[in-house]
């Protein structure tokens, strides 16, 4: 049984697709209220490892642990009731192009809450003027830039008030001003509503501002873990060369 | 593998199967999503009904035209109504309309989901546990099954309306005359069987453009792929059907 500390756990992790072996038994302890980066090269396994926690995918071998629940002997109820305490912002955003930003958020609400049309439209303004985005309500995600479509993912992704967030390359593709400006949202999520946040990212910037821990993998395996810091000064030819 | 062509053929079969399996279960699930369902009818129905229109006029004007003639030769022009009211209700009628909706709907619907897989929209309504494939898949399927059927009626109408236009051109025939033989010919078995198996089509087209849009992997490229495999194996999957359909409505009817 996983530590009641942790809200994630996750234990001896595999996963290969075809021949190609991808995670090769990955450990890792996320605690209640905290922001943990997982860093690393491309194709080193970030995203596989972070759509299992909200089993977008099986495991070849290996426990996950969420919220004390182990999720692969969950029922179909069960794993979508656990689902919605967990927000994912995804890489791309994955906002649904046919509708607007109101709509996006709205889709969420209307399925999941019993609120009027007048409480969800307020909690939907809350949450745009949050990523202070207030004027692109009415506007299609084709419309956005790309920093804008990441801020409106993640006031997508909180909307239902979820106590872990999954961010897969939040500040990937943005000029560093944005960089900031998402990772600034991401340390006021933690520091206001007690998030636990899991970030996958290589960068260093988005990293340094909103991790309190990371984990560096490499090959599918744990390299090392620590502060930032840590890692930064870590001996391991891969991590000097990644850190530069 | 000794017949690898055969191995793939079986494999899509398979998954389609499987497709099935899962409409079948989930489409009596509730919720029911009644607003994407209205949407996709609108999709489905509203916006392809010019095309729909446009087609069955020309069916019925080019049918009347090159019927003419043949018929002459045998001096059987008098049955020109009845033969254009047999041929388009019985078996042009549904049958074009279906290939005709199975080119717009077919590419839209695959290219669509196929889209909104490579983007990972899909995965973002999984995680946020809005049940993708009743969302997406059992609205869109139940749309062409309700709609299929009412564009075929349409699709008749207009058709029967272009032959009698052409026919009235060239011969002055009245349009109580033109509709008196048309109809004398038909019996209610003849429209109702042919009209529903045009639900029939409709879910063989939903299905098979969902699954190939829903089971998209890799990027645009593959999107583009399943988009022109959704026609072409919806509009074959539909031909096949109506043979079948018609050996079906052959010894429950007789001819």
């Amino acid at each position: 049984m996983p530590d009641a500390d942790n809200v994630i756990t996750i234990q001896a992790l595999h996963k290969a697709f075809g021949g190609h072996q991808v995670l090769r038994g990955v450990s890792l302890e996320v605690p209640r209220a905290t922001s943990l980066a997982v860093m690393g090269g491309s194709g080193t396994g970030k995203s596989v490892l972070l759509k299992h926690i909200v089993r977008l995918m099986d495991p070849d071998e290996g426990v996950i642990w969420v919220h004390g629940r182990r999720i692969d002997v969950l029922s179909l109820s069960e794993l979508d009731a656990l689902r919605l305490r967990i927000g994912f912002l995804f890489q791309g955003g994955a906002l649904f192009d046919s509708m607007t930003v109101t709509e996006n958020m709205d889709f969420m609400l209307r399925h999941h809450t019993s609120m009027t049309e007048e409480a969800r439209l307020d909690r939907i303004m809350e949450a745009l003027a949050w990523v202070n985005l207030q004027p692109a309500a009415g506007q299609f995600p084709a419309q956005l830039s790309g920093g804008q479509k990441k801020r409106i993912a993640l006031a997508r992704a909180i909307i239902l008030e979820p106590d872990i967030l999954l961010c897969d390359e939040p500040t990937t593709g943005l000029d560093p001003v944005s960089v900031r400006t998402v990772s600034e949202l991401l340390v006021r999520l933690r520091a206001e509503r007690d998030m636990t946040i899991v970030t996958i990212t290589h960068d260093l910037l988005c990293a340094e501002i909103t991790a309190d821990a990371a984990v560096f993998l490499h090959e599918g395996r744990v390299l090392a873990r620590g502060t930032i810091a840590q890692l930064k000064a870590h001996e391991h030819p891969e991590l000097r060369l990644f850190f530069g | 593998m000794v017949f690898p062509q055969l191995h793939t053929f079986f494999e899509h079969a398979g998954r389609l199967a499987t497709f099935a399996g899962k409409f079948f279960a989930q489409v009596w699930r509730r919720p029911f999503e009644g607003r994407e369902l209205i949407c996709q009818l609108d999709e489905t129905g509203t916006k392809s009904l010019v095309l729909v229109l446009v087609t069955g006029c020309a069916i019925g004007i080019v049918l009347s035209m090159q019927s003419r003639g043949t018929l002459a030769r045998f001096g059987a022009e008098a049955v020109l109504p009845s033969m254009l009211a047999l041929s388009v209700i019985k078996e042009i009628g549904p049958v074009i309309t279906s290939l005709v909706l199975a080119g717009r709907l077919g590419a839209g619907i695959a290219a669509e989901l196929g889209s909104m897989r490579v983007t990972e929209q899909i995965d973002a309504l999984e995680v946020a546990a809005l049940q993708p494939f009743r969302y997406l898949v059992v609205t869109r399927v139940l749309a062409c099954i309700v709609m299929f059927p009412l564009m075929t009626i349409a699709c008749d109408i207009v058709a029967l309306g272009g032959g009698y236009i052409e026919a009235s051109l060239s011969s002055d025939l009245d349009y109580r005359l033109f509709a008196d033989q048309a109809f004398s010919s038909l019996r209610l078995s003849d429209l109702l069987f042919s009209t529903s198996k045009t639900a029939v089509f409709g879910f063989i087209v939903g299905l098979t453009s969902c699954s190939l849009g829903y089971n998209v992997r890799g990027g645009t490229r593959e999107v583009g792929q399943a988009a022109m495999q959704a026609v072409v194996v919806s509009s074959l999957l539909v031909l096949l059907a109506d043979v079948l359909m018609v050996r079906i409505d052959l010894i429950l009817f007789g001819s």
